[in-house]
């Protein structure tokens, strides 16, 4: 077992034909994701890597080859289009790895794919390993291996940091979900350790985080009421000055709110063990 | 990115706003000029990226031409918070009977744009936020279908806005909403929203413009003040870069901006400072990390660096080939870390085997290496 994608999933990939989009299929190919379409509109009837079929709409693709699930790799301008297009054709499992979408667009975005029952992971995130099963994303496939810890997190190159960790010790993970920094975003904290929480195979979770919007604190109210699992945690941002903004649109400290200090004591409060740097969460999962 | 008031003012008036008359001037010759030009009593504002003006002594009244010339000399010569003074708006002056603060903002958590009104307006309206959280009234806008008249009329009533007012107001409210959103505002907002004379006039204007969104706002991004930006951060930004400078002297490159502040966090933790936050993004290419490179030994104080990537969308090797470009490029003269870890990580570390670095296989080593490299040198 595992959330959100296993051997089951069927993937399509929108944005196959370029840079990241090619590249990274042919990474997820070698790890055993079983990629079932592409979509470049102009490029149907073209083949990739020689077995997968590239299609001009999702629509298509999805009728054509029954796809679950699709990755999008398009530029930020036309990302939300992309996830538009994706839940028009009825696609319930959209992931979006493209960073830099301007925040109003992804309003407009996540309000019509939850009227559509839409789950959106992203953007701007690594996307979702469940080890052995399927790679769908970006996070390096041999850093990870198979195991019982569910991990969920909103920055993507630190959640490669925590997976290698946990492997040096021999501690693989259920699944990994990278939620995305983003100030609007689709799948968030709470939603991810629910499914942890009913999934049979996790055991303990690892929640990453970062300065700025009050997630962290919503995700510790949830922990202390709900969760029945142990939760180990870090939290990003603790040397950063005040009011400065690092990188993600949502790394803002918000007049004194969503600073590490305030996330640290929330969680730590609800019984959740906060590593002091990424590599110690592997130690406190021992 | 932020607009100077002048300038989200023109924008606002454009949305049907109504605003004082006055111009920006950026000579006190010219500030006369323009109170000429107006008659009767003006204000001089100082136009500095940075709240509390006002307080700082950087808003002034003046009964005259010739005391406009005065206080904008007086004006244009300030520092206000470290920022220098290089335009005043001349705006003429207006007689208010009430001040509304009226403002959008993105609401992350309801991932709704939000309507906040008040009818205690003015510059004590954080104060109000913090004590009186009902006097101010919040309304949510469905992104996809916008604002509707009868929102307009509930935050005319729920600030208990005379009735006489609620059209004007309505106006104002949806000119607002258009200006928020035709410009991929993060921040649009009136405050004070006054009644003057029977009517409502936005005194003061403030924009925040969302700097993923510039792409489709050529026009907004000419009017960047490059003030509020160091000098560094400018020219990473022309790269494509994330960059901060910082107090401290151990210069950090990274992939990722979590990972980027979890390194400056594990540097601090084991006794450094770290000199900026830098994050080279997702899928960076040798000239992105040259040009980092370049970027973080401009500072002198840095007497370290440490390269902390995790490849996942960015590739090992392309970080591997930018940074041995750079080094023949600019000849490093502090010791550098290097940690390489994920994609093409081997290929990496194989084209940096014969190059003058200190590799770390942990974020724990590398810090703590980093550490050590700027005490001793």
């Amino acid at each position: 077992m595992s959330i959100l994608v296993d051997k089951d999933t069927r993937l399509v990939v929108q944005g196959i034909t370029g840079t990241e989009g090619l590249f990274h299929t042919q990474q997820m190919l070698a790890y055993g994701t079983n990629i079932v379409a592409g979509v470049t509109p102009g490029k149907g009837g073209e083949w990739v890597e020689g077995k997968v079929p590239v299609f001009d709409s999702v629509k298509k693709a999805a009728e054509t080859t029954g796809a679950n699930t699709t990755i999008i790799f398009v530029p930020a301008r036309f990302a939300p289009d992309a996830m538009f297009e994706a839940a028009d054709a009825g696609i319930p499992l959209v992931i979006c790895i493209t960073e830099g979408v301007p925040v109003q667009d992804m309003m407009r975005v996540r309000n019509y794919l939850d009227q559509k029952g839409v789950r959106l992971i992203g953007p701007n995130c690594p996307g979702l390993l469940t080890p052995g099963e399927a790679k769908v994303g970006i996070i390096p496939g041999d850093i990870a291996i198979p195991g019982n810890v569910g991990v969920v997190s909103r920055s993507g190159t630190l959640t490669y940091e925590v997976l290698y960790a946990m492997k040096n010790i021999g501690l693989g993970a259920s699944t990994c979900v990278g939620i995305g920094g983003d100030p609007v975003n689709g799948t968030s904290f709470i939603d991810c350790l629910e499914m942890f929480n009913d999934d049979p195979k996790t055991e303990k979770v690892v929640l990453i985080g970062e300065i700025g919007g009050t997630d962290e604190e919503k995700a510790a109210e949830y922990i202390a009421n709900k969760m029945t699992k142990p939760v180990v945690s870090f939290i990003a941002g603790q040397s950063a000055p005040p009011g400065k903004r690092m990188g993600h649109a949502g790394a803002i400290i918000e007049g004194g709110a969503g600073t590490a200090e305030d996330k640290i004591k929330a969680l730590q409060s609800a019984g959740v063990r906060v590593a002091r740097h990424p590599e110690e969460i592997a130690e406190l999962l021992k | 990115m932020k607009l100077h008031e002048y300038q989200s003012k023109t924008i606002f008036s454009k949305y049907g706003i109504p605003i004082p008359k006055g111009r920006v001037a950026a000579t006190a010759v010219e500030a006369k000029h323009i109170a000429e030009e107006l008659g009767g009593r003006v204000v001089i504002k100082s136009q500095v990226l940075v709240g509390g003006r006002g307080k700082a002594g950087g808003i002034k009244l003046a009964k005259d031409p010739n005391e406009a010339e005065q206080l904008a000399t007086q004006i244009l010569g300030m520092e206000i918070k470290g920022l220098p003074v290089r335009k005043v708006l001349v705006d003429e002056a207006a007689s208010i009977d009430q001040e509304i603060y009226l403002g959008i903002t993105n609401d992350r958590a309801a991932r709704k744009p939000v309507i906040m009104a008040s009818a205690a307006g003015g510059v004590d309206i954080e104060e109000v936020a913090a004590t009186n959280p009902e006097k101010i009234i919040k309304v949510h806008i469905d992104p996809l279908l916008g604002i509707k008249d009868y929102q307009t009329r509930d935050i005319a009533s729920g600030i208990d806005l005379p009735r006489e007012y609620w059209k004007a107001f309505g106006e104002i409210v949806k000119g607002l909403w258009q200006a928020y959103s035709d410009n991929d505002a993060t921040l649009a907002e009136i405050n004070p929203l006054v009644i003057s004379k029977g009517k409502l006039v936005a005194l003061d204007g403030k924009m925040l413009i969302d700097d993923n969104a510039m792409f489709r706002h050529p026009n907004l991004n000419e009017m960047r003040d490059l003030d509020v930006e160091a000098p560094s951060e400018i020219e990473a930004r022309k790269y494509g870069l994330t960059f901060i400078k910082l107090d401290g002297n151990i210069g950090c490159m990274v992939n990722g901006a979590g990972l980027a502040m979890a390194t400056m966090d594990i540097i601090k933790l084991f006794g450094g400072e770290p000199a900026n936050f830098l994050d080279i993004g997702g899928g960076a290419g040798a000239d992105k990390v040259a040009a980092a490179m370049r970027i973080i030994l401009s500072d002198p104080n840095v007497k370290a660096i440490l390269f902390n990537v995790f490849g996942g969308i960015t590739r090992g090797d392309e970080v591997a080939k930018g940074i041995l470009a750079a080094m023949q490029e600019v000849k490093p003269r502090v010791p550098m870390v290097i940690r390489l870890v994920g994609t093409n990580a081997e290929e990496g570390r194989r084209l940096l085997a014969n190059a003058d670095m200190i590799t770390a296989e942990t974020l724990a080593d590398a810090a703590q290496k980093a550490v050590a490299a700027a005490q001793g040198a």
